[in-house]
């Protein structure tokens, strides 16, 4: 039962972390409808510049601050070159364009940075929690539960940002209908780079996690690439869905792995997560707190 | 003044439906064939026909299944590559376990496997749309790859997952040399486009356009969405999974699981994207496109390498390509959505008129 438990933990702080990173794709999907394939070499993207900074002999917040700084530059740039002259394309053309970022990002961050990995330290230990371990026998890593504060915190900043600010109001505007949102004199424009650049803010702190974890490398962009399962269990749409479906990715995941991987010899978590969220969508097709999409003729 | 169709006058409706109706294409597509199966595999140089010119016809047959499903039917998908490995393994297996089949069955068989799971993968396309459904079949992607190297009947129980193609006799003639394999695709090829072509012309290839366009309209009008849907799905898996058995027997020759990554999916739907999503032609301009261009690239890095003289690491060549792909792809969309297919169209329009300004 124990093990059982440890390992439902385990599940669920991982999922945390796929959440972050499903975050930043949401946030983009509600303002733009853009479905911003490029999330994954962002979060590759800012945690190498933070991650190459800070090994000059930067210092700490120095690092952070010109990181974010640089990923508002990199929306702003994107909305600006990018996604300003494909305005009213169709969602796949927009979709391809964020692959062909993701080409751009990817290059430009190893050419610019080199490609070796890195190690990330952030000061907080990966390792179990003494108490809980030696009360209930189970092994919750200390990272872990700061990555899900930090994420908590992100999400509540988001919620707040989204329903209480004029700029969110905008923005919620902006994602229900761009031509309506123009009417009433919202800058869209604007929007987009603001959203953009939240996104890049989002990213760097998911690289900066995924970066403690697994150092950061090359392979943190494939890592993103399981955020998409994510996003399809909890509905594009919702921040709320990000959060609830990163739980449940990361916990049957690990369930998976550990119940059902050594039946089958193994390796199975590079798609089972795409298989859960496959099976949700047959019955829910819009994802949990997906939007209801009506169809018109 | 000598590309239009003045003084051509159609008196039949086969006149009328030809896919080349007027005179001046019949005669450039007759001596672009000519020049396709004769000139180039007597000229054509060793390494040029096995690297270069094999693989763009290759993976334009891949890309020509992709636009099938995309550009046609209107479902994206993201794993084409996984299509193209069953292909590629299937084959290999008909050849080891089925005595005495012939090259081109067991071809017809690595396709006819895709076909299946592509069937498979596609049915939740009934269910769910556009992005969703791009997301759900990474899906595939990553299942099949896993399924391949986990499975060892796929590699013949090889303990490095590498399979390696077997000969390929038709008719006591035994394909080896660079320009025999050309050929031998260059055929499929062509015919499988030739094929293509005319499907997307008939009623199956309407109906396709149709649930493109407007899914529920075309529900609506009377077409059976569940057969389309799926149709679609098998059909281009099939073309995929011929591309994928053809990359392994006239090109690879040992093919390892990992030649089918993601990375494959994608430079296959950037093919589509830079040809023309929803065109024949642009699945073959997309696929030369996407080859030649890192040729070029290196080429003027060379050439940059001599006049500077500075020397330039793989790394770095390799990660400016990648920078140049991306912002090309986006520079794409942005100027010309529809490809070079469409670039081409206007040319012809150009022509017609030419060297009138009306």
């Amino acid at each position: 039962m124990n093990f059982f438990l440890e390992v439902v933990a385990g599940g669920l702080l991982a999922g945390v972390m796929y959440a972050l990173v499903a975050l930043g794709f949401v946030l983009i999907y509600k303002a733009s409808g853009v479905f911003n394939f490029a999330q994954g070499s962002m979060v590759f993207f800012a945690a190498l510049t933070f991650v190459s900074l800070t090994e000059r002999g930067w210092n700490f917040w120095l690092a952070l601050a010109v990181t974010l700084a640089v990923m508002v530059v990199l929306g702003m740039l994107t909305e600006r070159i990018v996604l300003r002259p494909l305005i009213n394309q169709p969602p796949i053309t927009l979709l391809m364009a964020t692959i062909g970022l993701t080409f751009v990002l990817e290059g430009l961050s190893q050419l610019a940075f080199g490609s070796q990995p890195h190690g990330l330290e952030l000061g907080i230990p990966d390792v179990p929690i003494e108490w809980l371990s030696e009360k209930w026998n189970i092994s919750i890593s200390q990272f872990d539960l700061f990555a899900a504060l930090i994420a908590g915190m992100l999400v509540t900043i988001l919620a707040v940002l989204f329903q209480k600010t004029r700029i969110g109001r905008a923005l919620r505007a902006v994602a229900d209908d761009h031509q309506a949102a123009l009417a009433v004199g919202i800058p869209l424009q604007h929007i987009w780079t603001i959203v953009w650049a939240v996104a890049g803010c989002v990213a760097l702190v998911a690289g900066m996690m995924w970066g403690v974890r697994n150092g950061v490398q090359y392979a943190l962009t494939f890592t993103a690439l399981k955020a998409l399962p994510v996003l399809i269990l909890g509905g594009f749409e919702s921040i709320a869905g990000a959060i609830v479906g990163g739980l449940i990715i990361g916990a049957s995941e690990k369930l998976a792995e550990v119940y059902i991987g050594p039946m089958v010899g193994g390796g199975i978590e590079s798609w089972f997560a795409y298989v859960v969220a496959l099976l949700f969508l047959l019955v829910r097709p819009e994802g949990l707190f997906g939007e209801k999409h009506i169809d018109r003729v | 003044m000598l590309y239009r169709e003045a003084g051509q006058f159609k008196s039949t409706y086969g006149q009328d439906q030809q896919i080349f109706p007027i005179l001046q294409d019949r005669v450039a597509m007759s001596a672009l064939l000519l020049v396709a199966f004769v000139a180039v595999p007597i000229f054509g140089d060793q390494y040029w026909l096995s690297a270069i010119i094999t693989p763009f016809l290759i993976l334009s047959l891949a890309a020509l299944g992709l636009n099938i499903l995309t550009g046609y039917a209107g479902q994206l998908s993201l794993g084409t590559a996984a299509f193209m490995a069953v292909g590629a393994f299937m084959a290999y297996n008909a050849m080891l376990r089925i005595p005495h089949i012939p090259v081109l069955g067991a071809f017809a068989i690595g396709g006819l496997s895709a076909a299946a799971v592509g069937f498979v993968f596609g049915l939740p396309s009934l269910r769910i749309k556009g992005l969703y459904l791009a997301v759900a079949t990474l899906a595939c992607q990553f299942f099949i790859l896993w399924l391949i190297n986990r499975v060892g009947w796929f590699s013949n129980h090889s303990s490095s997952g590498v399979i390696t193609a077997q000969r390929m006799v038709i008719l006591g003639y035994e394909f080896v040399s660079p320009a025999s394999k050309y050929l031998l695709t260059l055929g499929v090829v062509g015919a499988m486009a030739l094929a293509a072509k005319n499907l997307m012309r008939s009623e199956t290839g309407r109906a396709f356009m149709a649930v493109r366009d407007m899914d529920v309209a075309a529900a609506v009008v009377g077409i059976p969405m569940m057969r389309t849907k799926l149709l679609a799905f098998a059909i281009s898996s099939f073309y995929c999974g011929v591309a994928g058995a053809l990359y392994a027997f006239c090109y690879l020759g040992t093919v390892e699981p990992e030649a089918f990554t993601l990375d494959l999916s994608f430079r296959v739907l950037f093919m589509i994207i830079i040809g023309g999503v929803g065109s024949i032609l642009g699945s073959f301009l997309g696929a030369a496109f996407i080859t030649l261009f890192p040729i070029l690239l290196n080429f003027v890095s060379k050439g940059l390498e001599s006049v500077l003289g500075v020397e330039m690491n793989h790394a770095m060549v390799s990660n400016t390509e990648a920078i140049i792909f991306g912002g090309l792809i986006i520079f794409f969309l942005i100027v010309e959505p529809n490809g070079l297919a469409r670039m081409w169209q206007i040319a012809k329009e150009k022509l017609r008129l030419w060297p009138f300004p009306h």
